[in-house]
């Protein structure tokens, strides 16, 4: 108990001033708006040599976006997992919201599958990151780039919610665990976010 | 302290809402529209979620407005990258077009 009240208010120097709750928080967002550059520069080089390329393929026509509109679903139900896993931790109710933040694992878990799938069953039709039987070979490169660079993030995602939730199940109080689960959200629902940009972009343009 | 728990908003409205702009945005290319229409549709509907995510999920809405300020640079960023990029592209296309239109066959379709 000594050691969570340790961690948690009573070492900190001084009141953080944009979220009052918690430097880690802040922390979050300061990475979240570093590694929204990294995606923003990505996406925004992908429509810079899209627009200026004579024979890019209609991404609509090879990728298809059934699949991927499953997976916008699936990783969107995820985000809602997500702030239920919170919600019942505020209410002190661990054992639903460690309920809940598995779901979201296991959600981004079937999201890196079925992106693996989708690669697998690209590749097999002659989609590689070095050319592609459709026209500029750099669709090839751009694609497996961002949704890669994504699906990293997703799988790093997952690493970090399940070892939250082992933080969850061994902090006695709920209230506890409470900051450490927002921040991870913040983490995932910015997975989301960025999805839901690639998707647009890279698959319905 | 360490929890101040602020409100939690109606998470599954949100979800619904993200749910249905899914399906407007997989309805609107399917539309018998300019491409242009389309595209700016697009941009409009994926900008609309991420809002709703970063709003109600990431819980900005509750946030200092400072902090959105933070949320909200490398958006801008992002988007005037684009047209830093595009004179470099459009040299490159000059380039390459009439390069590929002389040794490349027309695309099978």
């Amino acid at each position: 108990m000594s050691q969570a009240a340790s961690i948690h208010g009573a070492v900190e120097p001084a009141e953080s001033p944009l979220t009052p709750e918690s430097w880690g928080k802040l922390g979050m967002w300061i990475f979240l708006a570093g590694d929204a550059v990294g995606f923003g520069t990505l996406l925004a080089g992908y429509g810079a040599m899209r627009a200026t390329s004579a024979d890019w393929p209609s991404p609509y026509d090879v990728l298809g976006i059934n699949l991927t509109a499953l997976m916008t679903f699936l990783l969107i139900c995820s985000s809602v997992t997500m702030v239920k896993a919170l919600e019942w931790l505020g209410k002190g109710d661990k054992i639903r919201a460690q309920n809940f933040l598995f779901y979201t694992a296991l959600g981004g878990a079937i999201f890196v599958s079925l992106q693996a799938y989708e690669w697998t069953h690209l590749i097999h039709r002659g989609l590689h990151i070095n050319g592609n039987p459709w026209g500029a070979s750099l669709f090839g490169t751009s694609f497996f780039l961002v949704t890669g660079f994504h699906g990293l993030h997703v799988t790093g995602g997952v690493i970090y919610l399940l070892s939250i939730l082992r933080v969850v199940a061994k902090r006695p109080q709920p209230a506890a665990s409470y900051n450490a689960v927002e921040i991870a959200g913040l983490y995932w629902h910015f997975v989301d976010l960025v999805w839901i940009m690639v998707f647009t972009f890279m698959y319905l343009l | 302290m360490a929890t101040t728990e602020h409100k939690h908003p109606n998470y599954m409205a949100i979800f619904w809402y993200l749910a249905i702009l899914t399906v407007v945005e997989i309805a609107v290319i399917y539309m018998p529209l300019a491409k242009f229409t389309i595209g700016v549709l697009l941009c409009a509907l994926a900008l609309g979620k991420a809002t709703l995510v970063a709003m109600y999920f990431m819980h900005l809405k509750f946030e200092t407005r400072t902090l959105g300020m933070v949320a909200v640079t490398p958006l801008v960023i992002a988007t005037l990258l684009i047209f830093v990029l595009l004179p470099d592209g459009f040299a490159v296309m000059k380039k390459t077009v009439g390069v590929k239109a002389s040794t490349t066959e027309p695309a099978k379709h």
